[in-house]
């Protein structure tokens, strides 16, 4: 019988879960009592979502979900209203878990329940949607382009990668981690999931690292660890981090996309000089969050590597033909099995019912080699698209959206990792599409750039030709 | 140009926001184009434009355009 971590809140029940600027501190048996007094205003198997925010709040919310088997979708309290609307139109949640500061603008709800700044809203129209018996909790992929196509993850998912990760990073109770990514997002989930797995205290905060209070509370709380995406470790470069006294930091792990070889090996530098581990991992949503990572002690060794299955994993890299590549150094598709490969996607309430799809195989359409060691590289991905700030953005879907928008002449989409660029003919104005991709991936403008061509290069079918289009270096120079 | 005007030329450029909304009531995300990646863009224009190398402290205590002027007479820019 496998124990579920947020159904055994009572093991810890005196030590402290959560830790936020305005809350204060509450233990596991408060997040527990919480989540029973919730719990009696909730039907389960119900669905519901969950407007997250680094707050105490907001993890009471979650957590209470999967104690009380509601199945919850995580969203960001500051998600695009046109988006939210169709997700509520979609789906037509029993319940939300809003902030205080919303909890007027949800015209078909009625207040039921508010403590720890957050309020329960029910749904005045009763809903009689069907959830698969194994469905627990739902995440939108990381970046959305618009849409909402949701990851469905099981209770199984998030138990074993929490144990997972609380093995390979040697999590116990003493461990003190900080919030630096949404909780919305399954890498900043996963760091919870897994400190709550051992009984650690999760410090929350809504300030990012680039503010004062951040960096406060931090030493106030004497914080053990943090994650970042690439994009967090460049400011923190820019920051001068090498320089900051943080005795009480142990480890810091990166994922959300690949970090550069380069500054991987600064900060493996850096850990090996200041006796602290830099973990570098990788994963997706769709395998609930992590799959590898690259075992501190190899850090300087291996740098530029995303590492070594996780505990209970395994990959196979596949040629195409699919035939299983056992020769190192070749490259192939990265391909992974695990108790964490979740159950499949949903566009709509019926495919909640649809039960597991994947059965434990992910195709993760990332390009890899092996080296002899056995350490894996990403070399490329097979669909065309970038992460930017650990967001993943779709280029076909962007190229779709552009079309639609701005018909009058021809587009393309291309670039490199936290650079976009739209190549477009003449007739339209490329920074007003930049500005629009911009309002529709809720991405930073500056994550943009166009590029005005004489012709988009296609191919006698009418395939555009991306490899023939300019490259972004040039651009960017 | 008077320092006022490049203090503010320079919001304008690393945000990618029109010279009306630079004023007084700007302060860090109060718009979403002054996220981490805005802030980082403006200390990179501010330290080019004025010739200066922030320190981490002043990095993240630029809070607001207010505060970035008390900031900016440390490195001997009146503004």
């Amino acid at each position: 019988m496998r124990e579920y971590f947020f159904n055994c809140l009572d093991k810890y029940k005196d030590r402290t879960a959560v830790i936020d600027e305005k809350a204060g501190s509450l233990t596991y048996g408060d997040v527990e009592a919480f989540a029973k007094r919730v719990g009696s205003r909730l039907e389960k198997r119900s669905l519901a979502f969950c407007y997250c925010e680094n707050v105490a709040g907001s993890l009471c919310s979650y957590i209470a979900c999967l104690y009380n088997a509601v199945v919850v979708l995580l969203l960001s309290q500051t998600i695009d209203a046109e988006l939210n609307r169709e997700l509520l139109e979609r789906y037509k949640p029993s319940y939300l878990f809003v902030p205080e500061q919303k909890k007027e603008e949800f015209k078909d709800y009625k207040i039921v329940y508010e403590e720890y700044e957050y309020v329960l809203l029910e749904r005045n129209v009763k809903s009689n949607i069907k959830l698969n018996p194994e469905l627990a909790l739902l995440l939108t992929t990381s970046g959305s382009t618009g849409s909402p196509k949701l990851v469905k993850q099981s209770y199984i998912n998030i138990q074993s990668n929490a144990e997972a990760i609380a093995s390979y990073l040697e999590l116990d109770e003493k461990e003190r981690p900080i919030t630096t990514l949404p909780m919305n997002y399954t890498y900043g989930l996963s760091i919870i999931n897994s400190h709550m797995q051992v009984g650690a205290a999760v410090c929350m905060t809504t300030k990012g690292i680039l503010q004062k209070e951040f960096w406060e509370f931090f030493k106030q709380q004497q914080v053990t660890s943090f994650g970042g995406v690439p994009y967090t470790y460049e400011i923190l470069k820019k920051l001068r981090f090498f320089r900051m006294e943080l005795p009480s930091l142990r480890t810091f792990t990166q994922a959300g996309g690949k970090l550069p070889p380069e500054l991987h090996k600064e900060f493996a530098l850096y850990a090996k000089e200041k006796d602290k581990h830099f973990v570098v991992m990788y994963g997706q949503t769709e395998a609930t969050a992590r799959m590898a990572y690259l075992p501190y002690d190899k850090s300087l060794e291996k740098y530029g590597s995303m590492g070594i299955a996780i505990p209970g994993g395994r990959f196979e890299l596949i040629d195409v033909q699919g035939n299983v590549i056992e020769k190192p150094d070749e490259v192939g598709e990265l391909v992974y099995y695990g108790d964490n490969v979740t159950l499949g996607y949903a566009e709509k309430p019926e495919d909640l019912l649809i039960g597991d799809e994947r059965k434990g195989r992910l195709v993760t359409g990332d390009m890899a080699k092996r080296d002899k060691d056995g350490y894996y590289y990403i070399v490329g991905r097979k669909k065309r698209f970038l992460k930017i700030f650990g967001n993943r953005v779709n280029l076909d879907e962007c190229e779709r959206m552009l079309k639609t928008e701005f018909s009058q002449a021809e587009c393309a989409c291309g670039g490199v990792d936290d650079k976009l660029c739209i190549y477009h003919t003449k007739g339209i104005d490329g920074k007003e599409m930049e500005r629009f991709l911009s309002e529709k991936t809720g991405l930073h403008p500056s994550a943009f750039t166009s590029m005005l061509v004489e012709f988009i290069p296609k191919n006698e079918a009418g395939k555009v030709l991306y490899k023939e289009l300019p490259g972004i270096e040039m651009m960017l120079s | 140009m008077t320092n006022l005007e490049k203090y503010k030329k320079a919001f304008v450029d690393a945000l990618g926001i029109a010279e009306d909304k630079v004023n007084e009531e700007l302060t860090y995300q109060s718009i979403v184009n002054w996220d981490s990646v805005g802030h980082m863009g403006l200390v990179a224009e501010l330290e080019e434009v004025f010739d200066i190398m922030m320190e981490t402290d002043d990095i993240i205590d630029f809070s607001s355009y207010e505060k970035g002027k008390e900031i900016l007479k440390k490195y001997g820019v009146e503004i």
